[in-house]
């Protein structure tokens, strides 16, 4: 079976899904309304990995395999089709999207079993996979854009899926309008690149770009702009500095969507869309030292506050933005291929992390605060066992996925040419705190004494099979994702600027120690001596007060940036340009008529003597025009 | 001979006369009176141009203004006495409901 | 000969046309028009149309002025108008204007000055009925019509009840 001609289903499969299950989901048992959404985009895998085995027996000159679909857009010289674009980054990128995608929607069937709106969950989810799949699927920048916006509309539905709650839906706007700041940025950097390319299809402006010069470091030209550009719709989107205050609140929604988009897809976007636009970036390597920075800034910046965190969503919705900065920083060394494999490897671990977490709030019957919580992992031994391997993983321990895609990052990231040293200490600090912060949460959370009371939860069960079963799956990936070359696949060489053995080693040595000192202080503050963490806290008060209140940048925004507009759109726009301008400029046009109509009306006074009058004035007029 | 435009500015006067008599009076009677003098006043002048020309048509002309003076004296009078029973009285500024 | 003449019923129609204005009582003006209308017939048979002399004072004096005197005086009216002119304003409005009108109109004709070609016109009633039943035939059906309608009005117009 040609399951090339079957590309156009992997998006559409889940849109389908969607339409069923959102317009007749009232009236579907729970059971159709879970196999309908699951099995889309079950289909949908089965799909991706046809096409994939099948891609892999062409050979390299048959990629990438573009099939357009139909002509979308032809307004003048601009051109834009529908189109879907297959080759390895974009065949690695459907596989993990529909796997773990799949995986999360048979997870959600017994998470959101109780829930009321459960259809209309499966529906949102169903529309996110579509969207996602198109964005990564598309072959012209217009058509990703569209997936773009669909998977941040996707984002705003489920943060704000509970819509009772207000936190919910200020969560919900708050997505929103920080990825719009962000989606400005790519809309205007798509049509600088029509402009400087006259085209946004992939391959022509690839073409093109290839054969443009590489614009020296210090200087701001077409190309360096477009990636910068680019980059500003990617920090919306993947959470970076300055538009990262988004993912945090947006653990007000369910778990499952926590793990789907804010852990696994939709935050990678961001990263899918700078590895996709690597001959642009190549020959911007002012915007890429951007990227390097900020990554490495977001890292180190979310790690740290990620480390006095209580709440066991959001030290791991700070932890997606630390790793996510990773991701940047590799991308922003040129190393775009190990950037997508520790995408690759994060999907797999986070996705765990946020599932396990989800069970665990799911049997405390609906706690999260970490201090409430302590000797799970006798309660609820799968969730413990597969959480283990999750933090295993992402702290970067040797053997587990996330060492392997950790350790190419800080590798590739110290043979960069611009700063390589010093975003590489940053980033090796960081792998020690988020290895901390890790078995932080692990030990809290499952370790030690019980600090509930029995009035606060009265019984702690593990979950069902329906959210086990997604949990092993989701840690044999753990393990074994690393195994995967990965980044050879997607075609990176490996020791890029010549490193020598002994170099490597010493930095693997080095990421193995910063893995493992951070397990060690998690150990020494959380099991032998309990009373230090407090007696640090005291001792440290302003900075332990800067991190707990995330280095008050949310309210630093509120300040500059929110209130400034809301007082200058209610004062001025509001009760000035509209109440005054606008409405009187219509109101008067009504009252000049009315009034005036008012006054021409005694015209018609009723006295015959009058009109006569009136007629012998036009006569004698017109006589006059004729005879003058 | 009696020049042409003596017989016109007689029949201007005479129409001028007719037109101030609407101004003037109140009575709707006097109104319909001042009307005929202005038709008159017409018919003076069609004459005139067609004795001037010697063409048959102005005359006929008169005519026909005279048979519609006719016909709008008649039917004028009915409704002046249809007024005059329901108002008791002829002037012309108490029917003036046919107003804003 | 012919200017006294002319001067005499000019002066006489005039006059008689502003004593229509000037009396109080509806009747007697109506009886001022009937005399300009006389003025008036007879400054047509000095523009050589006798027929039409003739058929203005029956037709109009002898009947449409016939018709004015029966209203009147059925209508039996008092002699005093009731109450003050509301609209007074109109005599300072309309006087000018006219005067205008008959400035504008005078000094456009005073210039023509063209002597009245008489001796040619023919006012015979043979020649009004040639005229009249061949080339105005049509018009000439259409006001027995408007006649007819014109009945018909003034009947349903003065019933007490329809």
């Amino acid at each position: 079976m040609d399951f090339l001609n079957w590309l156009w289903l992997i998006p559409l499969a889940p849109l389908f899904g969607a339409i069923i299950n959102g317009s007749l989901g009232t009236r579907l048992s729970r059971t159709w309304i879970g196999v309908i959404g699951a099995g889309t985009v079950a289909l949908s895998f089965v799909l991706s990995i046809g096409a994939f085995v099948q891609m892999l027996h062409m050979p390299e000159s048959a990629l990438p395999i573009v099939h357009n679909y139909f002509v979308w857009i032809q307004a003048g010289s601009f051109h834009a089709n529908f189109g879907f674009l297959l080759d390895h980054l974009s065949g690695l990128m459907i596989l993990i999207v529909t796997g773990v995608g799949f995986l999360i929607h048979i997870y959600s069937t017994g998470y959101m079993h109780d829930d009321p709106g459960f259809y209309r969950f499966f529906a949102y989810l169903n529309l996110f996979m579509f969207s996602m799949l198109t964005l990564v699927l598309a072959n012209n920048y217009l058509l990703m854009f569209v997936g773009w916006e669909g998977v941040g509309l996707c984002s705003y539905l489920l943060i704000g899926f509970w819509f009772g709650k207000k936190s919910a839906t200020d969560a919900g706007k708050k997505a929103f309008i920080v990825n719009r700041v962000g989606d400005f940025g790519f809309i205007l950097a798509t049509m600088w690149i029509f402009s400087t390319f006259q085209s946004v299809d992939f391959g022509q402006v690839f073409e093109a770009a290839r054969k443009l010069p590489v614009e020296p470091l210090g200087m701001i030209g077409a190309v360096t702009s477009i990636c910068l550009l680019m980059f500003v719709g990617a920090t919306g989107k993947s959470a970076q500095i300055p538009l990262y205050v988004w993912l945090p609140d947006a653990m007000e929604g369910p778990t499952p969507v926590s793990a789907l988009i804010h852990a696994a897809t939709m935050v990678t976007a961001g990263v899918y869309m700078i590895a996709r636009s690597a001959a642009l970036f190549d020959r911007a390597p002012g915007a890429l030292l951007v990227v390097a920075c900020v990554g490495a800034a977001t890292a180190i910046f979310a790690a740290s506050v990620g480390l006095v965190q209580t709440d066991i969503k959001k030290v791991l919705a700070y932890s997606t933005v630390s790793q996510l900065g990773y991701m940047f920083l590799a991308c922003g060394a040129g190393a775009y291929a190990v950037g997508v494999f520790h995408l690759m490897t994060h999907a797999f671990f986070k996705a765990l992390l946020f599932l396990g977490a989800g069970s665990v709030i799911h049997g405390m019957g609906g706690i999260q605060d970490l201090r409430k919580m302590g000797g799970l992992r006798h309660k609820m031994p799968w969730t413990f066992r597969t959480f283990f391997v999750g933090t295993l993983a992402i702290a970067g321990i040797p053997g587990l996925a996330g060492f392997f895609s950790k350790d190419m990052i800080l590798a590739s990231v110290w043979s960069s040419p611009n700063y390589g040293r010093v975003l590489w200490a940053v980033g090796l600090i960081t792998a020690g705190f988020t290895s901390f912060y890790m078995f932080r949460l692990l030990i809290l959370t499952f370790f030690g004494n019980a600090r509930y009371t029995h009035d606060e939860v009265h019984h702690v069960h593990e979950s069902p099979a329906s959210m086990l079963i997604p949990l092993g799956v989701l840690a044999l990936g753990s393990i074994l994702g690393g195994y995967l070359n990965v980044p050879g696949f997607l075609g990176f060489a490996t020791a890029e600027g010549g490193e020598g053995a002994s170099t490597e080693h010493m930095l693997m040595a080095a990421s193995i120690v910063a893995a493992l000192s951070g397990l060690a202080v998690a150990w020494l503050l959380y099991v032998s001596r309990p009373e230090l963490p407090a007696r640090l806290a005291a001792g440290a008060e302003a900075m332990y007060s800067i991190l707990t209140h995330k280095y008050y940048i949310d309210e630093i925004y509120d300040a500059v940036i929110v209130w400034p507009l809301l007082q200058a759109s209610r004062e001025f726009l509001w009760k000035f340009v509209d109440v005054i301008v606008i409405d009187g400029a219509v109101n008067s046009v009504g009252f000049v008529i009315g009034s005036s109509a008012r006054g021409l009306r005694h015209m018609q006074s009723g006295f015959v003597r009058t009109y006569a009058a009136w007629i012998l004035a036009g006569g004698v007029f017109l006589i006059a025009w004729f005879l003058r | 001979m009696i020049p042409l435009n003596w017989y016109l500015i007689l029949a201007a006067a005479l129409f001028l006369i007719g037109v101030l008599g609407f101004f003037v009076k109140r009575n709707i009677i006097t109104l319909l009176l001042s009307v005929e003098i202005m038709l008159n006043a017409v018919n003076l002048t069609f004459v005139a141009f067609s004795s001037q020309h010697g063409i048959i048509s102005g005359q006929i002309f008169v005519f026909f203004v005279l048979v519609v003076a006719a016909a709008e004296a008649a039917v004028g009078l009915a409704l002046v006495i249809a007024m005059f029973r329901n108002r008791e009285t002829l002037n012309v500024d108490r029917s003036n409901l046919l107003k804003w | 000969m012919i200017q006294i003449l002319f001067f005499f019923f000019a002066a006489l129609a005039v006059g008689a046309a502003i004593n229509v204005l000037a009396q109080k009582h509806v009747l007697y003006s109506s009886l001022s028009l009937i005399v300009m209308l006389t003025a008036v017939s007879a400054l047509f048979v000095l523009l050589q149309a006798e027929f039409l002399a003739v058929i203005n004072v029956i037709v109009y004096a002898g009947a449409i002025m016939v018709l004015f005197v029966f209203v009147i005086m059925l209508l039996n009216l008092p002699v005093d108008e009731d109450g003050a002119d509301r609209l007074r304003w109109l005599k300072f409005i309309g006087i000018p204007l006219g005067i205008f009108l008959l400035f504008m109109v005078g000094s456009t004709v005073w210039n023509l000055g063209v002597a009245p070609v008489a001796s040619q016109m023919n006012g015979t009633p043979e020649a009004i009925g040639r005229s009249l039943f061949t080339d105005y035939l049509l018009p000439f059906e259409l006001t027995s019509l408007l006649i007819l309608i014109a009945l018909m009005g003034a009947v349903v117009f003065a019933k007490k009840e329809l």
